[in-house]
């Protein structure tokens, strides 16, 4: 396939300016698993011109219909998810500072010295340890998640209380080729998904969902499955891109070749084979992997392995929903600061696009 | 003259690391320019500031000083358009991972230092948590990008913004020691259209996080008679112990101990009770960990003092300090600067009521 000249995408979404524009304000709104409030009004907002079908759920999904002209389109249910992890106030301690708890898989290595934003106010704070009282302990001791607090110093300590919820506060910013922010993981997937409902193809029927609290447990993906009642679904992504270097020295892992990468960063869409959640759908796979070669779309497969994402929830919904998933390689991604190659985020967006438009009852009429 | 705070704010945005203090010795020379009568940079890049006395010559000195050096990182090593780096300072690696930071290449690169995954790391390096190794930077930028931009040697400072917790409260790096630096700055605004019987003079000492050498060197020229480190200290949190920490808001801390001159002290408590100025005293049993350590056995010695502003998160990126307790610093060590009378150093003594 790949000697046989691109054919054009049609209608292909386009990134400029306003897109990295609007990936930026959904990088920087505050949406922690279970207060996606912040991140929904943006959706809401960019989904209303497009489509009058658009519905709040029990959960606090955003599902979004647009409907195909096709005689007998495609049901396709295209989901990204728009809460993050992050942190809620548990304890009052008094003085500004307050204990927290950890709301995902947030590792508590990246918490201590960072800025944070707590509240419906966005209240700055810091993550500190307030009672080290020594420059000389023992460094090689993990500090311990007991051992941290947010301070929001002794003036606000009336702004916030415990249950409002916090993340960091880190600010998008362009790195050369690449984009960095916190919550990239899956604000990148809101923004595509934003872009393929603007730009929906004919032939499908497109069932946008944003979900809620992917992070904790896949929950809103899984009533948003069972709603939408889609022939196929559609997971977009943000996943880790391990591709470091093995640390050189005095030890067997110098100059060894890193064979747990996961996915790479500038390789293109990472689309997946398998994760602990989901045995991706072959037929879907393959659809994704021929449509790539036919439009000449760099793209990766994501090594098989752990993880997981809402697809694991989707495909398992009412008599089982055909799913596959495609991410945008994300190094650091559960951390302050996640980076993403501009270049990756243009392809899976012209790959997904291109896939959907491709898409007949054909791809699904073999047996799995 | 700008606003303290905005002042301030200008301080903890730029780097100024150890050995390298000149964005913020340029600042501080900026706004001190105005308000003194003679400034010189030493030969170790300290800035010397002079406030002449009225006294007849040869006029006893009086040395404030605050160092402006801040802890950091370097590049140790370019890795596969990753960068390796190490220390500047005493920096704690259990809180690098996942912070943004500047490269200070040909031009300023932002970056965010990143732990490599476990699979990566030599086996014993689990254990190894308290060096930088298994740290590296990424900058976003191609392998041979960064080939051609950045230098083993390049600084790599934090790369916080200051955050403006509320009126009083302000957030950042570096405020160990710039919040003394603002606070001297405060002390030179409150001397304007004041005379001293002292030359008073105010140094930005170099490199204390790393060799205290700014501070030794600069005592050593200008030989005072009174030297006083103004520095931070650990701030207090509920649960922290009172004896180590001192409470943010309520005051600078005069220190206590081998590097401090009872006399001295108690001149500066009996006046700040005068003023009705709180104050707390810190004990600095042995070592006081400030530039007073190094300038009270400078030539034949110095009688010091240490003055300190109480500080939550000391040497991380977000530091954090109680402006009210900078402004009060800075008028205790004005107003000590104005009663010093000239024959002080003959009622120094070591005993009470000696």
């Amino acid at each position: 396939m790949a000697t046989q000249p691109a054919l054009e995408i049609p209608r292909p979404p386009r990134i400029a300016e306003a897109q990295i524009r609007l990936l930026e304000r959904l990088c920087n709104a505050c949406a922690v698993s279970g207060n996606e409030g912040e991140v929904r009004k943006i959706v809401l907002e960019q989904v209303k011109p497009y489509t009058s079908d658009v519905r709040v759920d029990a959960l606090g999904n955003v599902l979004a219909v647009r409907r195909g002209q096709a005689s007998q389109p495609v049901r396709v249910m295209v989901a990204a998810h728009m809460d993050e992890v992050g942190l809620m106030l548990v304890d009052d301690e008094g003085d500004g500072i307050f204990r927290f708890d950890i709301i995902g898989g947030l590792n508590a290595a990246q918490l201590v010295g960072k800025p944070v934003l707590v509240g419906r106010g966005r209240v700055p704070g810091v993550i500190g340890r307030p009672i080290r009282i020594s420059d000389d302990e023992d460094r090689d001791e993990k500090i311990p998640l007991d051992a941290l607090r947010i301070d929001v110093s002794p003036d606000n300590a009336k702004r916030v209380k415990p249950g409002d919820y916090a993340t960091f506060s880190t600010t998008f910013a362009r790195l050369g080729p690449s984009l960095r922010a916190k919550a990239m993981d899956d604000r990148i997937g809101v923004a595509s998904l934003i872009e393929l409902l603007r730009n929906a193809p004919p032939n499908i029927d497109l069932l946008a969902a944003f979900t809620v609290q992917e992070e904790v447990g896949l929950r809103g993906a899984r009533v948003a499955g069972y709603a939408l009642n889609p022939d196929l679904a559609l997971i977009l992504d943000c996943t880790p891109a391990r591709d470091l270097p093995a640390w050189e020295g005095d030890s067997q892992a110098a100059g060894q070749e890193n064979r747990l990468y996961n996915t790479r960063l500038g390789a293109g869409p990472a689309i997946y084979i398998s994760d602990a959640s989901t045995i991706h759908d072959p037929r879907l796979i393959r659809h994704l992997v021929e449509t790539a070669e036919q439009f000449h779309i760099p793209y990766q497969i994501r090594q098989p392995g752990g993880g997981g994402n809402d697809a694991g929830a989707v495909h398992r919904q009412r008599t089982g929903i055909p799913s596959v998933s495609m991410s945008v390689p994300g190094r650091y991604i559960h951390t302050p600061a996640t980076i993403i190659r501009l270049e990756d985020w243009k392809n899976t967006l012209k790959l997904a696009h291109a896939a959907l438009s491709q898409l007949t009852p054909a791809v699904l009429a073999v047996e799995r | 003259m700008a606003e303290p705070v905005t002042f301030l704010k200008q301080l903890i945005s730029v780097a100024g690391l150890s050995g390298y203090e000149s964005p913020v010795r340029e600042l501080v020379e900026t706004a001190w320019r105005p308000l003194v009568d003679e400034l010189q940079v030493s030969r170790l890049g300290s800035l010397h500031a002079l406030r002449r006395g009225t006294a007849p010559e040869p006029r006893p000195r009086l040395l404030y000083a605050a160092h402006m050096d801040a802890i950091g990182m370097m590049v140790s090593g370019l890795l596969d358009g990753f960068l390796r780096i190490s220390e500047v300072g005493g920096v704690d690696p259990r809180l690098l991972p996942g912070q943004l930071v500047t490269v200070h290449a040909r031009q300023d690169l932002p970056g965010v230092i990143v732990p490599l995954p476990k699979h990566l790391l030599p086996a014993e390096a689990g254990k190894r948590l308290g060096t930088l190794g298994g740290l590296l930077v990424d900058v976003g930028l191609s392998g041979s990008e960064v080939q051609r931009r950045v230098r083993v040697g390049d600084l790599v400072s934090f790369a916080q913004p200051p955050i403006e917790l509320s009126e009083e409260y302000l957030a950042g790096h570096s405020l160990d020691n710039r919040a003394s630096l603002a606070a001297l700055t405060q002390c030179l605004q409150a001397l304007q259209g004041r005379q001293t019987a002292w030359d008073v003079w105010l140094v930005a000492t170099t490199q204390e996080e790393e060799t205290f050498g700014g501070a030794r060197t600069s005592a050593f020229q200008l030989r005072p008679a009174l030297a006083v480190a103004i520095d931070v200290t650990f701030g207090s949190a509920p649960g922290s112990p009172a004896h180590l920490t001192s409470p943010l808001g309520k005051g600078p801390t005069l220190g206590w101990g081998a590097n401090i001159h009872p006399g001295l002290y108690r001149a500066f408590k009996e006046l700040a009770e005068r003023l009705e100025i709180p104050i707390k005293t810190e004990l600095m049993p042995t070592y006081s960990g400030t530039d007073a350590e190094v300038m009270q056995i400078v030539a034949e010695g110095i009688p010091t003092m240490v003055l300190s502003i109480p500080l939550r998160y000391i040497h991380s990126p977000v530091e954090m300090v109680s402006l009210k307790d900078i402004a009060r610093a800075g008028r205790l060590l004005a107003e000590f600067a104005v009663q010093l009378e000239v024959d002080f150093m003959d009622r120094l003594t070591w005993e009470e009521g000696e």
